[in-house]
């Protein structure tokens, strides 16, 4: 008896350190979107003493502090239709993150489903030491490929085009290892059923791996257009033309300039992955599931 | 006959297999491996122009930089302390969210949602939480506390921490999550009747389950802890306070400025040391590995 009362009460407790932990979690996400419905004054009333710190220009501004404001006295749209209508260079930027984040997404997955299957059937000594370089080259942080890539990029006269970048990513190996990880688990048998059937090796990868493999392609694929949407090595080292900078590098330089305009121009480029997560959440709870290990 | 015919259809079966390898392999060639080579190149020599070769006078120079070993160091401290942590903790949640506690995949949405946002939609959020006039030394004021001027102090790190676990944390608690739900649960029960404790349970059995999952966590984390440099690139620019200066910083500071040697040198010894780290791991899982499948 008194074990149980002990267990309601654990879980009592649990509940709500669960929620309170997962409310800080969503905050800030939640204070960004809630800011971009403020008015300017308001903002620069707020966060204004930010502003004075990293700018240098003198601005007037009401308080000493920076006040995290939740819900905006007024509600308003204006925020939106400077960003979205006023300048047109946002919406120029923001097509500049899609112009680079969706061709290597899905050229990268479609690469990343063939290199897999490969690595998943018939495994031998050349394939294993293959996939050992890719685990390294996946590990390391981009300042260590920077060379590399501007060299390639330099030799095929591609630099300061969206080439640099884009080729790149489409042969980056971390998609590679997730799927070969996933399609490894396989059960063979499957396998040795279609062939009976009469299957050819290209049946098998659409009709038997790609289909038993959904979730986590979904899901791999969620992870890669993530990973890009987010880029700012790539372009600050190899296009020099800031014009055609995703929005990803450009939202670091509003953010010190007009803070008005930051948090909407923020909120917008969350909604294309917000609306991804909308979709894909269930493939990312079960995608991965059985991926354990380095090797798979 | 027929038998011949087998043969040779797995043969093609192999070479077809081969063949799917064959495009990644040659682009990862061109544009990673042949180029690094060029870079291990780079790092002997003493100029692009001159090409004399220089033996290891580069790596010497490297490590004489002070910003070098300022970088080093503070990212060595930081993958050390924050990639352990972003495991433990994400386990331990992991762990706490097996109760059947009311709401509890609205709970996992929750945690899992920093994955989904931009990095650079929230950064301003951060900018505000960590100001010296900002949220954080508001509240610490309130408890009586001093204030911290987090960005340009020691605390640099602590806030690169925060914001690493607070956007990886999610997503490695889910891996945990269905790695805890694949355990066979009749090998819980009989621990249960036996009269094991929970935590007897967790370490004899589950930890032994979820060793795949942990190396697998591990490996992802380890990665992340190297991309956390675009908040902070974000957040504080080119030349941060001197705690939140990172190894890649000081390669993209080392780009600018043209330095190709050093910057050669600081690849080749960053690759060698994740080398070093992947063998590791690798060796740790096939000791473990034996005895989970």
């Amino acid at each position: 008896m008194n074990m149980r009362k002990k267990e309601k009460f654990l879980n009592v407790a649990v509940t709500i350190f669960a929620f309170i932990a997962a409310v800080m979690f969503v905050m800030p996400t939640l204070l960004t979107i809630a800011n971009s419905f403020m008015t300017s004054t308001e903002i620069s009333a707020n966060y204004g003493a930010m502003l004075e710190n990293m700018t240098e220009d003198k601005k007037t501004y009401i308080s000493e502090n920076i006040n995290l404001k939740f819900i905006p006295d007024k509600v308003t749209f204006d925020q939106y239709k400077n960003v979205l209508l006023k300048n047109p260079d946002y919406l120029l930027k923001f097509w500049n993150s899609i112009a680079l984040t969706v061709p290597i997404t899905v050229f990268q997955m479609a690469l990343a489903i063939l290199t897999s299957y490969g690595f998943s059937r018939y495994p031998n000594k050349f394939k294993s030491i293959i996939f050992f370089a890719y685990i390294i080259l996946m590990i390391m942080p981009y300042q260590v490929t920077l060379v590399p890539n501007f060299l390639v990029a330099e030799k095929f006269n591609i630099l300061d085009t969206r080439w640099a970048i884009i080729l790149p990513g489409i042969f980056s190996p971390f998609s590679v290892f997730l799927l070969s990880k996933v399609m490894k688990r396989i059960p063979i048998s499957y396998v040795e059923a279609a062939k009976l059937d009469g299957a050819s090796e290209l049946q098998i990868l659409t009709k038997i791996h790609m289909p038993l493999c959904k979730g986590a392609i979904v899901s791999i694929a969620m992870l890669v257009f993530i990973d890009y949407w987010n880029m700012v090595e790539q372009p600050l080292v190899l296009m020099k033309d800031s014009a055609m900078h995703p929005l990803s590098v450009f939202l670091s330089q509003i953010n010190t300039g007009d803070i008005g305009l930051a948090f909407a121009v923020g909120t917008v480029y969350m909604v294309p992955t917000i609306l991804m997560f909308l979709y894909g959440e269930d493939y990312l709870l079960e995608g991965i599931t059985y991926s354990g290990g380095i090797k798979g | 006959m027929k038998k011949r015919k087998d043969q040779c259809g797995r043969r093609g079966e192999k070479i077809f297999s081969n063949i799917c390898v064959m495009p990644s392999l040659i682009g990862v060639l061109i544009f990673f491996l042949i180029p690094f080579g060029i870079v291990i190149y780079y790092s002997v020599i003493n100029n692009p122009i001159m090409h004399d070769f220089v033996g290891i006078e580069n790596y010497k120079r490297l490590i004489e930089t002070v910003a070098f070993k300022k970088a080093a160091t503070n990212t060595a401290t930081f993958s050390l302390i924050s990639v352990p942590l972003a495991v433990i903790l994400s386990l331990w949640l992991a762990v706490l969210l097996e109760r059947d506690i009311p709401g509890k995949s609205f709970v996992r949405t929750l945690f899992l949602s920093p994955l989904m946002v931009p990095t650079a939609s929230v950064v301003l959020v951060w900018q505000v939480l960590f100001h010296t006039n900002g949220t954080l030394n508001q509240i610490i004021e309130i408890f009586g506390g001093n204030s911290v001027d987090w960005m340009k102090s020691a605390h640099g790190q602590t806030i690169i921490i925060v914001m690493f676990l607070w956007k990886n944390m999610g997503y490695n608690m889910i891996l945990f999550m269905s790695a805890l739900a694949a355990i066979p649960r009749d090998i819980i029960e009989v621990a249960k009747l036996e009269g094991a404790s929970g935590w007897y349970q967790f370490v004899h059995i589950k930890l032994r389950y979820l060793s795949p999952t942990i190396l697998f966590v591990l490996i992802l984390s380890l990665i992340n802890s190297f991309k956390i440099f675009r908040e902070v690139y974000l957040l504080t620019g080119d030349y941060p306070y001197d705690k939140m200066y990172m190894l890649q910083h000081f390669m993209n500071n080392t780009f600018n400025s043209l330095d190709y040697q050093k910057l050669s040198a600081a690849a080749v010894l960053f690759s060698l040391i994740m080398i070093v780290i992947i063998a590791i791991l690798l060796a740790i899982e096939n000791h473990f590995g034996k005895d989970v499948e």
